[in-house]
């Protein structure tokens, strides 16, 4: 029995325990907005929260996850109806295909966490592991600047999306 | 029913005429109840296959064309809405379904004939032959950058103001007033003098039963409202939160899992399955064999892969299993020699006499250039789910051709196509890969083997290895330069000639020009790859000019301009592009800067790239891109195409190389097929021009230029000159100019 807390909510699984655990939460839990690209860990579509770092949960095996927070695209806004990167990435209209957004949300949401004001360099750093076909990094790299504007204008909010 | 007619349709509310005078495959005997689907409740008037109007005064675009990343959904509608003088806010769309009343016509003239002018009193004539021929072939396929100059300009704008047109009429009946008097605005009909006003709902039953106008006036682009706006994308929303649904997000009650791995080598067949070695593994349902490809059901995707893993496979020995990459360019430049010398050349364009202008020229250039073969790698990979249940295969996948599929599918498994039910989702990726059924046929072949839905999902080694790929191919070139360095004799060969005809045609003033090219069979698959052709003539021709350019002693920049005087559209592009990027400012050392411009599905695209050479390593810093596409619908839209073209471009050019080693693809994942990445994404800045000619694509046209101006920037930081694609098999550590091909 593994138990793994998703966006807040708790899963009692019976399931192998060296399943990647990017099949179980799309298999098991239902929760789809996670993409498999690649399944080496090249690609980044896969990327989730764990305990609130970015993981390509498509090479992490769920029992690593056992007991522990993991955050999806869809909880990644807590309890606001979007996380300001979610917003910027609308006004930056930053996706095209999208299949390799919620990865891209997903590693921008944590670089930001972690480093609020990224520097391009910092951000290409942070970036990087996050394939997208359709060429939207410039925009992503926008998207980025803009959201961390509207973090650093509104503090306040930026507790409750993380708390 | 009884035999189908234009009118029968209108009455029974469900089709309009519209659509008939615009060629959208409509067979006698097709019954209404297919479209019926579409009508949410019988209040709804639908006037055609493009749009319908509801009682509360909302418009649906019903558009035939799937969204793979182009934001094709939001621009048709925004085409159609801006003729209706529809409320934007009061817009919506949904995906016209898989039913051949949506086989798209338009798209294959536009694709087979390219961007060829007819002469008007062919028009009725060719439109007779292209519609029997796509009947014929059932396509439904978004691809070519068809969808805004060919659905768009000739199905939705039509439609849209044909349906204008009507509702103008109907409320002129009513109110007693002359239809000329009467303005329509955002949903609205007025007329001043009577100070009366109305919705389009409150007319739309009425209009309905009027016969639509065959040519109805459109609008002059200083009318429209809604095209050549920054409206926001109707998809996008679903893309950042993680509920637009893919195709590998369908979830039919009951579903299982299944993944599949064909024989490596194209071509052949499995010879023995040792299902013993899998039979004890947990979740495990059925091994299959479909011939030339093994698939396991299982309970999750994991299961699947970790038992197919684990499967003893034999696969068939056939006669491609020793070729290698080095034996396919080999025999594509023994089979240009061999047409050379058999004089069994086949003609693709030829003016004036190159022999003798050559003989009379002062200096002739040669060079000889390579591509690779390459795959598309979208970011989903392929699948598909597939259910055969109460006589009927339901399918749901990302598909560029929704009813080709649901045709192959009936055919694969020997149905009636009537029976065969396909969702088609949002695409994670297209560039051209999903044109092909390959995965869909599989998921039904597999579905109809088990009682329950089946997702089949490729591996990305999967995927990688049995692609339909861009063509390798080896290009030549020889070229005769007057005194003054103006080509006078242009004279190409190359190797394997696909879509459209005229992508090795050189844009510039030369007055003599044989380009000819050898046919060279290999057992690779080949593939549509965004831009198709022009993707690997745009390196050879513009990589080419550039090299003339340098022989000549001038600046590959005004080279160009002087060789475009008579073609001054070409000319503006290219010197906005120049301009733009500041072409005479000097740059720092390691650095360079190349341009290159293309026409590609009837829009010309000019690019500047500057590169930073960093320890032998290529980094485009900057891309400036200058576009004409006679009239950008959704300015943003065709900038967010432009990046995305360029990006595709850079990666292939700097690292896509798809090899055959021992008859099967050497790569299989992006650690050996790398991409380009953020920290390599150059800053990119596009401009517009609204020419005013004829409407062009986007989501193609910005690929071609970007590895001609990539290699010509790397030859002005270096002096390298890069012939054979990818950059990364070349070492740019040292920089020595190497002329050996300059005779």
């Amino acid at each position: 029995m593994i138990t793994l807390n998703v966006n807040g909510e708790t899963h009692d699984l019976e399931v192998d325990p060296t399943t990647p655990l990017l099949w179980v939460i799309r298999e098991q839990i239902g929760l789809i907005g996670t993409k498999f690209g690649c399944g080496i860990a090249q690609c980044g579509a896969c990327t989730i929260h764990l305990n609130g770092a970015p993981i390509r949960s498509c090479v992490t095996p769920v029992q690593a996850a056992d007991g522990q927070q993991i955050t999806t695209i869809e909880g990644v806004a807590g309890d606001a109806e979007l996380h300001p990167v979610q917003q910027a990435w609308i006004d930056e209209q930053v996706p095209q295909c999208g299949y390799c957004q919620s990865g891209q949300v997903m590693s921008a949401v944590a670089l930001l966490d972690a480093n609020p004001s990224p520097s391009d360099n910092e951000i290409d750093a942070a970036m990087s592991g996050n394939i997208c076909r359709c060429g939207t990094y410039p925009r992503i790299r926008r998207g980025i600047k803009r959201a961390a504007l509207a973090i650093a204008a509104a503090p306040e909010d930026q507790e409750t999306i993380n708390g | 029913m009884g035999k189908w007619t234009r009118r029968a349709f209108v009455s029974a509310g469900v089709l309009a005429g519209g659509v008939v005078v615009f060629g959208v495959a409509v067979r006698p005997g097709n019954r209404a109840s297919k479209v019926r689907d579409l009508i949410a409740n019988s209040e709804e008037s639908v006037f055609n296959v493009w749009l319908k109007i509801s009682p509360d005064n909302s418009v649906t675009a019903i558009v035939p064309h799937a969204e793979m990343g182009q934001g094709v959904h939001t621009t048709l509608a925004m085409m159609l809405a801006d003729e209706l003088d529809a409320d934007w806010n009061q817009v919506k769309f949904i995906e016209a379904p898989a039913v051949s009343e949506f086989a798209n016509y338009a798209l294959g003239k536009g694709f087979v004939a390219g961007d060829i002018d007819f002469p008007e009193f062919l028009v009725d004539t060719v439109d007779g032959f292209f519609l029997t021929v796509m009947k014929a072939m059932d396509m439904q396929i978004t691809g070519g950058s068809s969808s805004v100059p060919m659905t768009g300009q000739f199905g939705m704008r039509v439609a849209g103001a044909a349906t204008r047109a009507v509702l103008l009429e109907a409320a002129a009946e009513s109110w007693g007033v002359p239809s000329h008097e009467l303005v329509a605005s955002k949903g609205l009909i007025m007329h001043a003098g009577s100070s009366r006003e109305a919705t389009f709902a409150e007319f739309a039953p009425r209009a309905a039963e009027l016969d639509l106008p065959v040519k109805p006036h459109l609008k002059s682009p200083h009318e429209f409202t809604i095209m050549g706006t920054d409206v926001q994308r109707f998809d996008v929303p679903a893309k950042v939160d993680g509920s637009a649904r893919f195709g590998i997000d369908a979830a039919p009650p009951g579903m299982k899992y299944a993944t599949v791995k064909a024989s490596p080598v194209f071509g052949t067949h499995i010879k023995s399955i040792d299902e013993s070695s899998v039979q004890d593994m947990p979740g495990l349902r059925k091994v299959i064999n479909l011939g030339d490809a093994v698939a396991i059901v299982a309970d999750g995707y994991w299961q699947a892969k970790k038992a197919l893993d684990r499967l003893h496979v034999e696969f068939e020995t056939g006669d491609s299993d020793s070729v290698e990459q080095s034996d396919i360019f080999n025999r594509f430049v023994a089979d240009m020699d061999a047409a050379t010398a058999g004089r069994d050349e086949i003609i693709d364009l030829e003016t004036g006499d190159t022999e003798s202008a050559l003989d009379r020229s002062s200096k002739i250039i040669e060079a000889e250039y390579r591509v690779p073969y390459l795959s598309h790698a979208p970011m989903e990979p392929m699948n598909c789910t597939a259910w055969m249940h109460d006589g009927l295969c339901e399918i749901w996948t990302g598909t560029q051709n929704p009813l080709g599929f649901a045709a192959e599918v009936a055919a694969s498994l020997e149905m009636d196509v009537e029976d065969v039910r396909l969702h088609n989702a949002y695409l994670g990726g297209g560039f051209g890969r999903r044109a092909f059924p390959d995965y869909t046929i599989q998921a039904a072949r597999i579905a109809a083997e088990v009682p329950y839905p089946v997702k089949l999902i490729w591996s990305r080694e999967e995927d990688m290895r049995h692609d339909h790929y861009r063509q390798a191919s080896v290009s030549r070139f020889r070229a005769g330069l007057d005194s003054d360095g103006n080509p006078t004799a242009w004279i190409n060969q190359y190797v394997d000639k696909h879509d459209p005809k005229e992508a090795p045609y050189p844009p510039y003033g030369i007055e003599n020009q044989y380009i000819h090219y050898a046919e060279s069979a290999t057992h690779v698959p080949w593939g549509f790859w965004r831009s198709v052709d022009h993707s690997l003539h745009a390196f050879f021709t513009e990589s080419f000019i550039d090299e003339l350019a340098f022989s000549a002693d001038k600046d590959p920049y005004q080279y160009r301009h002087d060789l475009l005087s008579n073609a001054p559209r070409f000319q503006r592009v290219l010197d906005l592009a120049a301009e733009k990027a500041g072409w005479d400012a000097s740059l720092p050392d390691n650095w360079g800067r190349g341009i290159a411009v293309h026409k590609s599905f009837g829009t010309i695209v000019a690019q500047v790239v500057e590169v930073e050479i960093v320890d032998g390593r290529v980094f485009p810093r900057r891309a400036i891109c200058a576009v004409d596409a006679g009239y950008a619908m959704h300015p943003d839209g065709m900038k967010a195409q432009m990046e995305s073209g360029i990006i595709y471009g850079l990666t292939a050019a700097l690292y896509s190389n798809i090899s055959i080693r021992r008859g099967a693809v050497a790569q299989s994942n992006f650690h050996d097929y790398e991409m380009l990445r953020m920290d390599e994404s150059p800053e990119i800045e596009t401009y517009i021009i609204n020419s005013g000619e004829k409407v062009g694509g986007a989501g193609e046209p910005g690929t071609p230029a970007i590895a001609p101006a990539l290699v010509n920037a790397i030859f002005n930081a270096t002096g390298k000159r890069i012939r054979e694609l990818p950059v990364k098999l070349h070492d740019l550590t040292d920089g020595n100019l190497e002329s050996k091909d300059v005779v």
